[in-house]
């Protein structure tokens, strides 16, 4: 049995007929769609290197069933940056070496902007932290990346102040 | 992962015709059936996906400020909704205390109702477990207890129920509304999880093809507001289950505990609801001298389930704890370390 | 700036400021927008999925696999067993030298650790390769595991670490202990380790003819070539390895590991290219770990704190049928002033993988006993830690009488100490508390590692158009190697940064020899410097010697290379870009090969090692036992800096291993079947961010003219060292509880 599913990847609509309903959505895009900024470090929902946005929120693509998500809006690291502009969080990254191997480094940055997104942590480092920590770094680049969020999430703070203004 | 079929039901009554067949699951957001369905210990032939169903994703406040809670709203909308963490701060901060960010985005309330153990034997399926395997022996006894029960466990089964979230449910007596092939009824939260015994793969109250619908948190449970924690002991500081936790409320009138509600996790195959410390909290003023007989009366029954004898102690400490903070009043707003103790009720630490 | 001589002919000179610069990464955009390559991302057409199946026993034999059952999945393409594994040129289990370890190629049905492969199944999907893998259901004839490091014979191996004697002696304990006015004794032990980079090992190999393309992360592709070719029977020139980018190594991928020759092996199978990327479950078995140790420490001192005996006798332990023993004990060897020290090891055989290098292999669990057995000599003496220390600082190392080739420890104490604010800690134990009333500790301890050299070579070119190539095959595993390396590519040609080009992480370029030991950095550096030493001086020759050149007749007095022009030196008004010469004389290019190694004579006259001081606070909840490190400042010495920016996410990257050591990381063994119980990250610990609240690293400036031409120590390794400890040392601190058991159990403290 096929399966018939349609999703938003980073802004092109994909019809797409699965012959499998096993098939993670973190699987589709690596194995399938050739969108490999997303990584498997896991595959149980226990590292975070997956995390993709799923309707805007930050989710763990390795756990859920492509199949159950007909319609969704997804957005991949490759779809963060303006063509060669960086997204503030991206560049916050390389500013603060929120990273080493760099292979944890595409679901950080996703986490982080669903975090910013989010709304919850605003710039006290004590819950960037907490809110980073569905995030396991090997490399242990944690205080870099707990920086470049926080300088990320002021610069996008005063960014929407500016559009507000 | 094994074969399965795949099927989306439209309404609750198609989804419950497709549940009760054997050999179905449902589907929420599958953070742990698919989890154990890639390690094999979950191998269902077919999965009912109830995560697109009409009606269930709602927060619904009822008449006298009960709340009913649809099944698939989501761990973290719940946890960020500001009244109901406000009526029910204790549930807000320990679903805010689980997982991690993303798997309380895609986790649903049902999901963590019904998720399994963590117990290593039963996610390793080449050791023996009743859970799993019917009237299998428990491999877990003699091996490996850190993490086991210390109540309520038999000689079948040792392991524990990991949900953070059912233990405040525990202690406020929500009920469970239930969808299945005779109808709909609802289920008191302490009844609604069960004992091993000699059965341990059945874990709740729930028949072939039942759904979980909602949860309902009663008026009387928002009584506790001012005064309700959750607090939860773990090997790191955050993305690890609980050793051991506990979900206190109180109620004061007159300077006097009026009312005591305590539910420990990590301790039994349900959240264990400590009745008997809550009977002799009641009534009473609050003393660290009382705070120690209750607890003790907590776990007045509890027995060691292997090399985890340090739990009893544990779980008492922390129904000390739990119930001063509670005691001193909830804060105004959720810690940045939600049920940690190294979250100073100000958000606030000494090194940033 | 940095300035670099060498000697040999005319006296040329490089500069530029490349070198000791706090550049961000250059492969940073690549890495922040998902575009970096690592193995698993690749996917040539006609692909195929591989997945192991392992054992699910420590010990006995495979009886059984339901082969139709996989075979009958669709999609299936083929199961790979012990039957009809293709022929290898090599037994696996052929050993000709000490780091040649023995690999599980299904060679026949035995089994004789948990996860180890016992098939492979190939399909064209992922999914039904997985599935196809369970559903072989093996049957097993098991026999009983040996686990822990009482469950089997204890031998003494014959050499331990890599090729030291197992036993190593100066001086007279026995006497020293006797005449010592105080003495401890104590036992630590620390746990089952497993690297777990957050890449899985993966390979995507495609066979073309006799020819291997395989895209694999590797530690060392020259010789992965070698071990592949070995097995294969195919010459090492015919297997091309991409490894641009690993997804962290840490020991465990320096060596080619099994599970990939079985990509190989499955490609073959099929005739088609395969993917196999390890589950994280099987990152537990045939790719190496960290044995447990357990080490036990006499020491004595006389009434001035002056240590009279160290004596450290440890027990670890290797798989049942190869040999690598972690050698704990011999950290004693370098670190305090004694005159009488003896390091001993032991060891059982147990049914596990073969353990394997793990980040500070013996430094590691070796340090943190040491760095809690001189705590606890410090306050058996009644010297705060520091102090104590400082009495004992080693001149020169106490097991050979070697001087240091340098050595700023006493800096980083003070710097450290400074930074910490450790002039203020009590010397007894739960004394401070916080606001919360958390208990508060301070601990410390000393960092040490080795500087050590491997050999590698490079190759650099100048172009006529002023650029530079320089083309080594290094590996950069989250060091920063296409960074740094660059950097002193850069220096090295006397260019700028930008107008450089900078090739690695290929097989096909010179071989740059292995990423471990933290001598990366410095050997790959050294052949980068000499190529460039190389290159530049026949660039000088075709100038000097060309009569129409500025720079004719420079002779010896030699000419300064800078910002793409030479210059002589004794009159720089007189310069040509390096353009200019290459194009009078005709030549789009040239190049010239270098290599870096160590330098024996320096060897053996110095003792060379990198030293850091690290302070640690804990907080520990005095009623629930949960434990937290609240700050961690450390100050490390090893020689020049490349690149600060580089070198302090090293520190904090080890700092962090450190606190997982003490507080998190573990294996958890059944002790009956012998099977790993927490194959996985969810409840194999290691730190998240929130346990990492506050942590600084300091670089404290070190000059070395004899570890290697430009002055390199390593610095990856280096910060597990003294961290673990000093944190153990805070737990005690904080709590008056001595635990010697590691990781720190939470309910050690419940007292
Ligand atoms: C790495 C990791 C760490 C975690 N840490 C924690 C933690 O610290 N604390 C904690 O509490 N939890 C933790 N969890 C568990 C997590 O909370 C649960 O996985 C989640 O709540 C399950 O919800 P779901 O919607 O994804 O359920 P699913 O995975 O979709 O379903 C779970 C089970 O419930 C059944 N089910 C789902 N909905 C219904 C319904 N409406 N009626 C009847 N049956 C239903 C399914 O058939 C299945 O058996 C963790 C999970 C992971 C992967
Ligand atoms: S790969 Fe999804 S969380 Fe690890
Ligand atoms: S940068 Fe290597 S795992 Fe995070």
């Amino acid at each position: 049995m096929t399966h018939s599913i349609t999703l938003t990847i980073n802004g092109a609509r994909h019809d797409l007929t699965l012959d499998d309903p096993r098939v993670t959505l973190l699987d589709l895009l690596r194995e399938r769609l050739d969108l490999t900024g997303s990584k498997k470090g896991c595959d149980r929902g226990q590292c975070g290197a997956c995390t993709i946005l799923l309707d805007g929120r930050r989710q763990n693509a390795c756990l859920a069933l492509a199949v159950s998500h007909d319609g969704a809006d997804i957005l991949t690291i490759e779809g963060v940056a303006q063509g060669d502009v960086l997204h503030p969080v991206q560049a916050a990254f390389i500013a603060h070496d929120g990273f080493q191997c760099g292979f944890c480094t595409p679901g950080q940055i996703m986490s982080a902007i669903g975090l910013i997104g989010e709304g919850q942590a605003g710039t006290d480092p004590e819950r960037i932290r907490e809110g980073m920590s569905g995030n396991l770094c090997r490399c242990g680049a944690y205080a870099g990346i707990t920086a470049a969020v926080l300088d990320a999430s002021v610069q996008l703070e005063q960014a929407d102040r500016r559009d507000a203004a | 992962m094994n074969r399965f079929d795949y099927v989306r039901p439209a309404t609750i009554a198609e989804a419950v015709k497709a549940g009760s067949l054997p050999g179905s699951a449902y589907l929420a957001g599958g953070t742990n059936l698919v989890d154990l369905m890639k390690i094999g210990a979950m191998r269902p032939e077919r999965l009912v996906d109830v995560s697109h169903l009409p009606g269930l994703g709602a927060i619904e406040w009822l008449e006298g400020g009960a709340v009913r809670i649809g099944a698939l709203v989501r761990n973290a909308d719940l946890a960020h909704d500001a009244a109901f963490a406000r009526s029910f701060p204790a549930v807000a901060e320990a679903l805010l205390s689980g997982a991690s960010p993303q798997l309380r985005n895609a986790a649903t309330v049902g999901g963590n109702l019904l998720q399994r153990t963590r117990c290593a034997y039963f996610q390793d399926v080449a050791a023996s477990c009743g859970k799993r395997t019917p009237g299998a022996a428990c491999e877990a006894i003699g091996g490996d207890t850190r993490l086991a029960a210390v109540l309520g466990w038999s000689e079948r089964c040792i392991a524990t129920n990991p949900s953070d979230f059912c233990v405040p449910l525990a202690a406020l007596d929500a009920v469970v509304e239930i969808h299945g092939p005779a109808g709909a009824r609802s289920v008191a939260f302490d009844a609604f999880h069960v004992l091993p015994g000699d059965d341990p793969a059945r874990e709740t109250v729930l028949s072939a093809g039942e759904l979980v619908t909602s949860i309902v948190l009663p008026a009387e449970a928002a009584g506790f507001s001012g005064h309700s924690r959750y607090l939860k002991v773990r090997d790191r500081t955050s993305y690890a289950f609980a050793l051991v936790s506990a979900a206190v409320g109180l109620r004061f009138e007159h300077g006097r505990i009026a009312e005591a509600r305590i539910a420990l996790g990590g301790v039994a195959a349900k959240p264990w609801r400590a009745r008997a410390a809550e009977e002799i909290l009641a009534g009473a003023h609050l003393s660290d001298a009382l705070c120690g007989v209750a607890a003790e009366a907590a776990l007045a029954e509890a027995t060691p389930s292997g090399d985890n004898a340090f739990k009893i102690g544990l779980a008492q400490r922390i129904i000390v704890r739990a119930l001063a903070m509670a005691a001193a009043g909830t804060p105004q707003h959720l810690p940045a370390l939600p049920a940690s103790p190294f979250a100073s009720a100000t958000g606030g630490l000494v090194y940033v | 700036m940095s300035d670099t001589i060498f000697p040999a002919g005319p006296v040329h000179l490089r500069q530029g400021s490349s070198i000791g610069q706090p550049l961000t990464r250059r492969d940073g955009v690549l890495k922040v927008t998902g575009q970096a390559d690592f193995a698993a991302d690749h996917h040539p057409d006609g692909m195929l999925y591989a997945v192991i199946a392992h054992s699910r026993i420590a010990r006995g034999r495979v009886v059984s696999l339901d082969l139709d059952a996989a075979r009958a999945h669709p999609g299936v393409v083929a199961v790979m067993t012990p039957k009809n594994r293709p022929a290898l040129a090599l037994d696996p289990d052929a050993k000709f030298h000490p780091f040649m370890f023995r690999m599980d190629l299904l060679q026949n049905d035995r089994v004789r650790y948990p996860h180890q492969a016992i098939a492979v199944v190939i399909a064209e999907t992922f999914e039904a390769a997985t599935e196809g893998a369970a559903l072989l259901a093996p049957h097993y004839e098991s026999e009983p595991a040996r686990v822990g490091l009482d469950g089997a014979e204890v031998f003494v191996p014959a050499t331990v670490g890599v090729g030291n004697p197992s036993r190593t002696e100066i001086g007279d304990v026995i006497a020293g202990l006797a005449q010592a006015a105080h003495r401890i004794e104590a036992v630590y032990e620390t746990d089952t380790q497993y690297h777990n980079p957050m890449e899985p090992h993966a390979i995507v190999a495609h066979w073309d003819g006799d020819k291997l393309h395989i895209d694999t992360p590797s530690q060392g592709m020259a010789m992965a070539q070698g071990r592949i070719g070995g097995l294969f029977g195919i010459s090492p020139e015919n297997i091309h390895i991409r490894s641009p980018f690993l997804g962290g190594g840490f020991g465990s991928k320096g060596m080619f590991s099994g599970p990939m020759v079985l990509g190989i092996l499955a490609a073959r199978l099929v005739g088609r290219p395969v993917k196999l990327v390890l589950k994280r479950e099987q990152m537990y078995g045939p790719v190496g770990h960290r044995a447990p140790s357990r080490q036990t420490i006499r020491m004595g001192a006389d009434r001035e704190g002056r240590l009279t005996a160290i004596e450290v006798h440890a027990r670890t332990a290797s798989s049942t049928f190869d040999d690598f023993f972690e050698a704990p004990a011999d950290v004693a060897h370098t670190l305090y002033a004694c005159p009488a020290i003896a390091t001993s090891h032991e060891a059982v055989r147990l049914d596990t993988g073969t353990p394997l290098f793990m980040r500070a292999p013996g430094e590691a669990p070796g340090s943190i006993a040491l760095e809690s057995a001189i705590d606890e000599m410090a306050l058996a003496c009644g010297i705060d830690p520091l102090a104590f220390r400082l009495i004992n600082y080693a001149e020169f190392e106490p097991i050979s009488g070697r001087p240091f080739s340098s050595k700023a420890l006493r800096e980083c104490y003070d710097q450290g100490a400074a930074r910490f604010g450790w002039a203020d800690r009590p010397m007894a134990a739960r004394q401070m508390r916080d606001a919360d009333g958390m208990l508060v500790g301070w601990g410390m301890g000393t960092a040490t590692f080795p500087a050590l050299m491997f050999a590698a070579k490079a190759r650099a070119v100048l172009r006529r158009d002023g650029h530079g190539v320089m083309e080594t095959g290094a590996h950069d595993m989250g060091q920063g190697a296409w960074t740094a390396f660059a950097q002193i590519a850069a220096d090295s040609l006397g260019l700028d940064l930008g107008a450089i080009e900078f090739k690695a992480g290929s097989s096909d370029l010179p071989d740059a020899g292995i990423a471990g030991g933290s001598a990366h950095t410095a050997t790959v550096g050294a052949a980068i410097h000499d190529a460039g030493a190389g290159v530049i001086a026949k660039l000088a020759d075709l100038a000097m010697a060309d009569p129409r050149s500025l720079l004719h007749g420079a002779g010896n007095v030699g000419v300064i290379a800078r910002n793409g022009r030479l210059h002589r030196r004794d009159d720089e008004s007189r310069s040509e870009s390096y353009g200019e010469i290459l194009a009078r004389a005709g030549l789009d290019a040239i190049d010239a090969t270098g290599s870096g190694t160590m330098d024996p004579a320096a060897q053996q006259h110095y003792a060379m090692h990198a030293h850091g001081a690290v302070f640690a606070e804990v907080k520990v909840d005095p009623m629930l036992g949960q434990i937290r490190v609240t700050r961690l400042v450390g100050a490390f010495a090893a020689g020049r800096i490349i690149n600060p920016h580089l070198v302090r996410s090293q520190y904090y990257g080890g700092m962090i291993w450190g606190a997982s050591f003490t507080l998190h990381e573990h294996a958890i063994i059944d002790r009956r079947s012998g099977r790993p119980l927490n194959a996985d990250l969810g409840e194999y610990h290691i730190p998240v961010n929130a346990d990492i609240p506050s942590i600084e690293a300091i670089l404290v400036d070190e000059h070395d003219p004899f570890v290697n031409a430009l002055g390199i120590k390593g610095v990856g390794e280096i910060a597990i060292t003294g961290t673990a400890g000093a944190i153990a040392n805070a737990v005690w601190h904080a709590t008056g509880i001595r635990v010697r058991q590691f990781p720190i159990a939470l309910e050690r403290m419940l007292g």
